[in-house]
């Protein structure tokens, strides 16, 4: 057992720590207000090796592990939820299942370009009737008659990152399969879909309570064609694959509802050492005390959570019960500390010009996308084996 | 072509300022950094590196965790790493430092195409010596303060600031440039440069491998070879509270004027 970071992830703190500040602090205003999608920082980012952080360098990744990239999310999340959620989409959903599913020939057409930042990533999962019942797929593909490509028709709504993404994992129904009962049950694949594609198209974008900047849009296919040798994994296996993914992905989201109760806790006590009522600074009220007390207590015990699914993932160890916990508390936590933060504002935390209302509208969204903590208390029951 | 950076861990005198009972300023307490200007020249240096490939070495005299910001500097691109760092060099001046810091950049090796980078002046002693004078005992030409750089074969064209304006200088490599802050904006490490940065070289110059060096003997080096010693230190007074001058007349503006130019302040 060791608490300690490797000086390597020491000096990655720092470095992730200044440019939040420099960087992304500065514009979270501003992408929030103007729900605008900050390019200039993902191409920063991208310079710096932020979205490709533990692949290998083999495949133009930085060569870092799970917990620098988890602590990439962590530290952007403090400042900008908008900019943590497009590293962990980019990386968790796009890149990983490449990186984890595909072939040599995939993964040397799509994972240099994906690390580099040259194309960001998004994944494709969800569709009006497929949320949390993920197997409600409707989106079919299907092998046109020269057995060569995949056509694809469906939609798929709620994609982060949609708007901007280059590559996009989209899972799809490839037919159906019988069980040995006799049982009927559709077959699920997983594809890579470039946004070039023909017949594929972006369209709605939503308006949303928090993560405003961040691209979040519906996808349409309309008989779009993709060769076959885009299928990622084996024919049969994408719900599995997506599944895998999501746990992956459950780490970054925790990472980020861990950033936004830190960054909140920051704000929070800075604030409480000026402002000043029946003379005296309000962090000396000892309810400020005990609040802050609580909220930090807490953020640190969702802070190991994550961590520790993050070193399992790292060391291929089983950790969807340990994602699932760490996103679970993790995003709970921090909409329970960005509204007590708030509160400890006053008024001026209801208003736009201190960033308590944005953190607390972006903690919300942790509680719901990657599965939503009703899903995280599936997996977590499930492990336990209680039917 | 190389470029040859020395540079200081200083002190981050933007946090809070840790002073000893005995009124000397209590370093241990104080989170460290690079020194600003001594950060721009390192850019300055990687710049050029971007543009003709050339080798960065970067160069420190300090105690053993100076390693720390060495490391760093590795990780935003610089190939090499000196650590001077040995007992003997502890309590230098800075006729002492340079004489340190010109052996070991003689050690490093200097070729007629390279250029050595100082940053301006450090933020702990504020002095601005120990560049020009690393530039004497190495006998290269200087230039000072310099706030734009061009690198056209062995020409090095240097804007170099003055105080109400600049003049632009041309000096043959080798040479020495000291650089101003505003020259440019430092580049952040990048992930992959810090997964590499230990594995770059980072070699230890001590007493043992500098010690044949004519500028090192122990009348030239640390406390007993100083020139200068420092013989207090102590906090400046804190500024009482603020005086109000009432009226709005001229001899109330004369007599502002007066204690103004009491104070030297005009």
């Amino acid at each position: 057992m060791d608490f300690h970071l490797s000086k390597e992830q020491e000096m990655l703190r720092k470095m992730y720590r200044d440019f939040a500040e420099n960087e992304v602090k500065p514009l979270a205003e501003d992408v929030d207000e103007n729900e605008r999608f900050p390019e200039e920082t993902v191409k920063k980012m991208a310079k710096l090796g932020m979205l490709g952080i533990y692949f290998p360098k083999e495949y133009g990744g930085a060569g870092g592990d799970v917990l620098s990239y988890v602590m990439a999310v962590e530290e952007m999340a403090k400042v900008c939820g908008t900019t943590s959620v497009i590293i962990s989409a980019h990386t968790s959903l796009c890149a990983a299942p490449i990186f984890e599913n595909g072939t040599e020939e995939q993964k040397a057409k799509y994972l240099p370009k994906l690390c580099t930042g040259e194309w960001l990533g998004a994944f494709g999962l969800t569709e009006p009737g497929a949320g949390t019942d993920a197997q409600g797929q409707q989106t079919t593909a299907v092998l046109d008659e020269s057995g060569e490509n995949y056509i694809l028709n469906g939609s798929k709504i709620f994609i982060t990152n949609a708007g901007y993404a280059d590559v996009f994992i989209i899972i799809a129904i490839t037919g159906t399969v019988v069980d040995k009962r006799g049982r009927k049950s559709k077959e699920i694949s997983a594809f890579i879909v470039e946004r070039t594609d023909p017949g594929f198209s972006v369209g709605k974008h939503e308006r949303k309570m928090g993560i405003r900047g961040s691209s979040t849009c519906e996808l349409i296919m309309e008989d779009c064609v993709i060769p076959k040798d885009r299928m990622l994994g084996k024919k049969g296996k994408g719900f599995a694959l997506a599944m895998k993914t999501l746990d992956g992905g459950r780490i970054g989201i925790a990472a980020q509802a861990l950033g936004l109760a830190e960054g909140a806790i920051e704000e929070c006590i800075k604030y409480t050492k000026e402002r000043v009522q029946f003379g005296k600074r309000i962090s000396q009220f000892q309810n400020t005390q005990f609040q802050l007390a609580d909220m930090y207590a807490k953020t640190q015990a969702a802070k190991w959570l994550v961590y520790s699914a993050a070193m399992k993932k790292q060391n291929h160890e089983p950790y969807s019960m340990d994602a699932a916990m760490a996103k679970l508390v993790a995003s709970e936590t921090a909409s329970d500390v960005t509204r007590r933060c708030l509160q400890l504002f006053g008024g001026y935390g209801y208003t736009r010009e201190y960033p308590m209302e944005r953190m607390m509208r972006d903690a919300k969204i942790t509680e719901i996308y990657e599965g939503t903590s009703e899903v995280q208390r599936m997996v977590i029951s499930g492990g336990l084996g209680i039917k | 072509m190389k470029c040859i950076v020395c540079v200081k861990q200083v002190p981050d005198t933007s946090g809070v300022v840790a002073v000893k009972a005995d009124g000397t300023m209590d370093r241990a307490a104080m989170a460290t950094i690079t020194n600003h200007d001594d950060l721009a020249a390192v850019e300055a240096a990687l710049r050029i590196k971007d543009a003709t490939g050339c080798k960065v070495v970067v160069v420190s005299m300090g105690p053993p965790p100076a390693e720390g910001m060495l490391r760093e500097l590795l990780a935003m691109g610089a190939d090499e790493a000196v650590l001077v760092s040995a007992r003997e060099f502890g309590g230098s001046d800075t006729y002492a430092t340079s004489q340190i810091l010109a052996a070991a950049v003689k050690k490093v090796g200097v070729d007629d195409d390279d250029i050595i980078f100082c940053g301006r002046q450090a933020i702990d002693g504020d002095t601005a010596q120990v560049g020009p004078q690393i530039a004497e005992k190495i006998n290269v030409p200087q230039v000072s303060y310099a706030a734009d750089i061009k690198v056209e074969g062995k020409t090095v064209t240097v804007k170099r600031l003055l105080e109400d304006g600049y003049m632009t200088l041309k000096v043959q490599t080798p040479c020495l440039i000291t650089c101003v802050k505003e020259l440019n904006e430092a580049r952040y490490m990048s992930v992959g440069g810090i997964m590499e940065c230990y594995q770059k070289p980072l070699a230890v110059f001590d007493y043992e491998t500098l010690k044949n060096d004519p500028l090192i003997d122990v009348d030239t080096i640390g406390l007993k070879g100083s020139p200068t010693n420092v013989y207090k230190s102590f906090s400046p007074p804190v500024k009482g509270a603020g005086m109000m001058l009432e009226g709005a007349d001229k001899a109330t503006c004369e007599k502002l004027v007066d204690i103004l130019n009491g104070k030297h302040l005009i």
